[in-house]
C-alpha cells in the first residue's frame, strides 16, 4: 500500500472496545448487561452504539437478568450478546444453562478476572475456564473461544455468532483483563469481508413446524416469536413439539440430540494455531494472553537451539484433544503455562494420555506470566 | 350464563391441566383468555412468559407465543422479548414466591423502568408446587410446610410494592370476582406501561388443608367475605382492613413508556429504519 493512502479502517482500541466493534459488525442489535470490571468497557461502548443504528441496549438490574433479557431477545429475532467478569459469569449460570437446553443463539462474553469470590476485579487470570465448560448443570454442549490480543479479538467476536446461530448452541468468549485492556493497533473488518451466518429458520406452514424436530442435521429450524409460529420454549425436558416430556424415550431422544450437536460439528468449530518443529522433544500448550508470552518463550528457545512445538487453541470448548494428543505424540514434554493452578492442565493430560510429561507452569497473582518464567520450564524440559 | 368459546385460545392437547381440582388458577387463565377475547389482540402478536411454580405452568396450554423461564426471572426474559420486537404484546404470568421472592429485584425494576409488560401475578400466599412451603405473603400465623409452628414473618403487600416502585396501572382482584379480574386484566392490556394485576388464588391443596381451609368451596367462599372494595376500604381504618383483600384498581396513571422512549432516543440518533 502506498504510504500517502491511509486506511480509515486502522484503530488503536482496547481489546473491550474491539469486542464491542467486532459485534455490532456481526450484527449485534440487543445487549443487556450489568456492571462489573473488567468488562464495563463493553457495555459503555454499545450503550451510545446500539441505539444509533437501531438496535437497543439495556443496563438491568442485576447479572441474571441480563442474561434472561438476551435469551427473550434472541427468541423475538435479535443477534444478542451479554458481557460480564467471573462473579457476575458465576449468576448467569443458570440462564446459560437454560440457553443450551432451549437451544437459544446467545453470545456471553467474559473478561476473566482473578477469583473466587470479588477476587482481583483489576487483574487478569484465567480462572473461568471450567466454568465456561461445567458452569451450569447438566450435561450440555456449550463453546468457548480465547483470543489472545485486540486483533484476534475482533476476529473471534465476529465469529463467536456464526456457531451460536448456525449450531444453537451459547457461545462463551473467554477473555481476559489483559486483553480487556491492551491498546493495540488493529483493523476493522468490513461486513463483507467476513462469512456471517445467519439464522435458519423454518420454512414449513407454522401447523407443521415442531421446534425441536429431529432434522438430519441434529439442528432443528427456529422460529421468531411474532412471525405466524406460535411455539412453546421450556427449560424442562421437552420433545420435538417443545412441551415438557417424562417420557424416557424422547427424553434420551432430544438430549443426545443436543449433546450431539458439538460432537458432530466439532471440526467446524475447533480452531487451533499450530507451529510444530521438526524433532522437538517439548511443546508448550498456551492459550489467552498467556499465549503470547508462551510463543516468546518458544522463540527464545529456538534462538537458544532448543526446538520446541507450539499449540494454541483458539477455541478452548470443545476442547482440541486430538490435536494435542499429536503434540503428545512428538514430543515428551508439554508445558502449559495458566494463568490459574493448571484448568485447562488437566485436559492435556488426559488428552494425551499419558504419551508426554505435562508440566504446568501456574500464577495466581494476578500478573501476567512473563516468558522468562516460562523459558526455564522448556530448558529443563531437554536437559 | 354466556357461552365464551376458549377453545380458539387453548392448547386443549396439552389437557388435563397440572392444577389441583380448587386451585384458582384456571379461573385466573380464563379471565386473562376472556380479556384477551375483548381487547381483540391477534395470538400470533401475544407472548405469554412464566417463570417456575404453578402458575407458570398456564404458558403450555394457552394458544400464543409461549415461554416458560426459570425460576423468577420471567420479568427479565420478557425484557428482552418486549425490546427487541416493540410491536408484541408481553404477558408475564407468575405467582408470589416466583415475583416476589427470587423474582423481587425484577419486579421491582420493570415497575421503575415502566416497561409495557402485563404481569399477571396469581397470588395464593404458598409455594404450591413444591408441596406448600412458606412464602413471601403467606400471613403470619398461617402454617406452611416450612413454618410447621406458624408463619412469623410479615408478608409482603406485592400490588403496593408495584404501586411504590412505579408501576403505571395495579389492580387487585380474586379467583371468586372472576369477571371483575378478568376487566382488570383487560385494562392492564391495554395500558401504556408496567401494569400489574394481583390475582388472590385459593390453593385448598397444600395451604388450605394446613389452615382449616380444606373445602375449595369454602375458600372461595372467604375470597368474597375478606374482599373489601378500594373505595369502602378507603373509609376504613387498618384495624378494620386487618386480614381484608383490597380489590379494585389500585393505580392507574399515565407517564412515559420504556420502549416508546427507548424509540424516540433511536429516532433522535437516526438510527429508525
Amino acid at each position: 500500500m502506498p504510504a500517502t493512502r491511509k486506511d480509515d479502517r486502522v484503530r488503536v482500541m482496547t481489546g473491550n472496545e474491539a469486542c464491542a466493534e467486532a459485534a455490532l459488525t456481526a450484527g449485534l442489535r440487543f445487549f443487556a448487561g450489568y456492571p462489573i470490571t473488567p468488562s464495563s468497557e463493553i457495555a459503555e461502548e454499545l450503550s451510545s452504539r446500539l441505539p444509533a443504528i437501531g438496535g437497543r441496549f439495556i443496563q438491568m438490574e442485576d447479572e441474571i437478568a441480563a442474561m434472561g433479557a438476551i435469551i427473550g431477545a434472541s427468541l423475538a429475532g435479535a443477534k444478542v450478546m451479554t458481557a460480564t467478569s467471573g462473579p457476575g459469569f458465576s449468576l448467569k449460570q443458570e440462564n446459560i444453562g437454560y440457553a443450551c437446553l432451549t437451544e437459544v443463539p446467545c453470545v456471553v462474553v467474559n473478561v476473566m478476572r482473578g477469583g473466587p469470590s470479588t477476587g482481583l476485579p483489576t487483574m487478569p487470570q484465567q480462572s473461568d475456564v471450567m466454568q465456561a465448560r461445567w458452569g451450569t448443570h447438566g450435561d450440555h454442549p456449550i463453546i468457548a473461544l480465547c483470543p489472545q490480543s485486540v486483533s484476534e479479538t475482533i476476529d473471534l467476536t465476529v465469529r463467536a455468532f456464526s456457531p451460536t446461530e448456525k449450531y444453537r448452541i451459547p457461545v462463551i468468549l473467554l477473555m481476559d483483563e489483559t486483553v480487556g485492556h491492551i491498546s493495540e493497533k488493529i483493523r476493522l473488518p468490513k461486513r463483507d469481508e467476513l462469512e456471517i451466518y445467519e439464522r435458519h429458520t423454518p420454512s414449513v406452514p407454522p401447523a407443521e413446524y415442531l421446534p425441536y424436530r429431529q432434522t438430519e442435521s441434529d439442528i432443528p429450524e427456529m422460529a421468531t416469536f411474532g412471525t405466524g409460529y406460535r411455539f412453546h420454549v421450556t427449560g424442562l425436558c421437552h420433545d420435538e413439539t417443545g412441551f415438557p416430556t417424562n417420557n424416557p424415550v424422547e427424553i434420551e431422544k432430544q438430549m443426545l440430540r443436543l449433546n450431539r450437536k458439538l460432537d458432530r460439528y466439532r471440526d467446524e468449530i475447533v480452531e487451533v494455531e499450530q507451529d510444530a518443529e521438526e524433532g522437538a522433544r517439548v511443546g508448550v500448550f498456551a492459550y489467552g494472553s498467556t499465549a503470547r508470552s508462551a510463543k516468546r518463550a518458544v522463540l527464545m528457545a529456538r534462538e537458544k537451539g532448543i526446538a520446541v512445538s507450539f499449540l494454541r487453541p483458539r477455541t478452548l470448548w470443545p476442547f482440541a484433544d486430538r490435536e494435542t494428543r499429536a503434540l503428545g505424540e512428538q514430543v515428551d514434554t508439554i508445558i502449559v503455562p495458566e494463568m490459574n493452578l493448571g484448568q485447562i492442565a488437566h485436559e492435556v493430560e488426559w488428552a494425551v494420555a499419558g504419551r508426554a510429561e505435562v508440566v504446568k507452569v501456574n500464577k495466581i497473582n494476578g500478573e501476567p506470566i512473563s516468558p522468562t518464567e516460562i523459558l526455564p520450564a522448556i530448558e529443563k524440559a531437554v536437559k | 350464563m354466556d357461552s365464551f368459546d376458549y377453545s380458539s385460545y387453548l392448547r386443549d392437547k396439552k389437557f388435563p391441566l397440572i392444577w389441583c381440582s380448587g386451585c384458582g388458577h384456571g379461573i385466573v387463565m380464563k379471565a386473562i383468555l376472556r380479556a384477551v377475547d375483548r381487547v381483540g389482540w391477534e395470538r400470533d402478536d401475544m407472548v405469554m412468559v412464566s417463570g417456575i411454580g404453578c402458575s407458570s405452568r398456564m404458558p403450555g396450554y394457552v394458544d400464543f407465543n409461549t415461554l416458560h423461564t426459570t425460576h423468577g426471572r420471567a420479568i427479565a426474559f420478557a425484557t428482552g422479548v418486549k425490546m427487541a420486537n416493540p410491536k408484541l404484546h408481553v404477558i408475564v404470568v407468575t405467582g408470589d414466591g416466583d415475583a416476589t421472592a427470587i423474582g423481587g429485584n425484577h419486579y421491582i425494576h420493570a415497575a421503575r423502568r415502566n416497561i409495557d409488560l402485563t404481569i399477571v401475578l396469581m397470588n395464593n400466599s404458598i409455594y404450591g408446587m413444591t408441596g406448600g412451603q412458606v412464602s413471601p405473603t403467606t400471613p403470619i400465623g398461617k402454617r406452611a410446610s416450612t413454618a410447621p409452628f406458624g408463619n412469623v414473618e410479615s408478608s409482603f403487600n406485592i400490588s403496593g410494592l408495584a404501586q411504590a416502585a412505579g408501576a403505571s396501572f395495579v389492580a387487585r382482584g380474586t379467583a371468586y370476582g372472576a369477571v371483575q379480574l378478568s376487566k382488570y386484566i383487560e385494562k392492564a392490556m391495554l395500558k401504556k406501561g408496567l401494569s400489574v394485576v394481583e390475582a388472590i388464588s385459593p390453593c385448598p391443596t397444600v395451604y388450605g388443608r394446613r389452615n382449616s381451609m380444606r373445602d375449595p368451596v369454602q375458600m372461595l367462599e372467604e375470597l368474597k367475605q375478606e374482599s373489601v372494595p378500594v373505595k369502602k376500604a378507603a373509609k376504613m381504618t387498618e384495624e378494620e382492613l386487618e386480614g381484608k383483600i383490597v380489590t379494585g384498581v389500585l393505580t392507574d396513571v399515565e407517564k412515559p413508556e420504556y420502549t416508546a422512549e427507548y424509540e424516540k432516543l433511536i429516532v433522535k440518533l437516526g438510527g429508525a429504519a
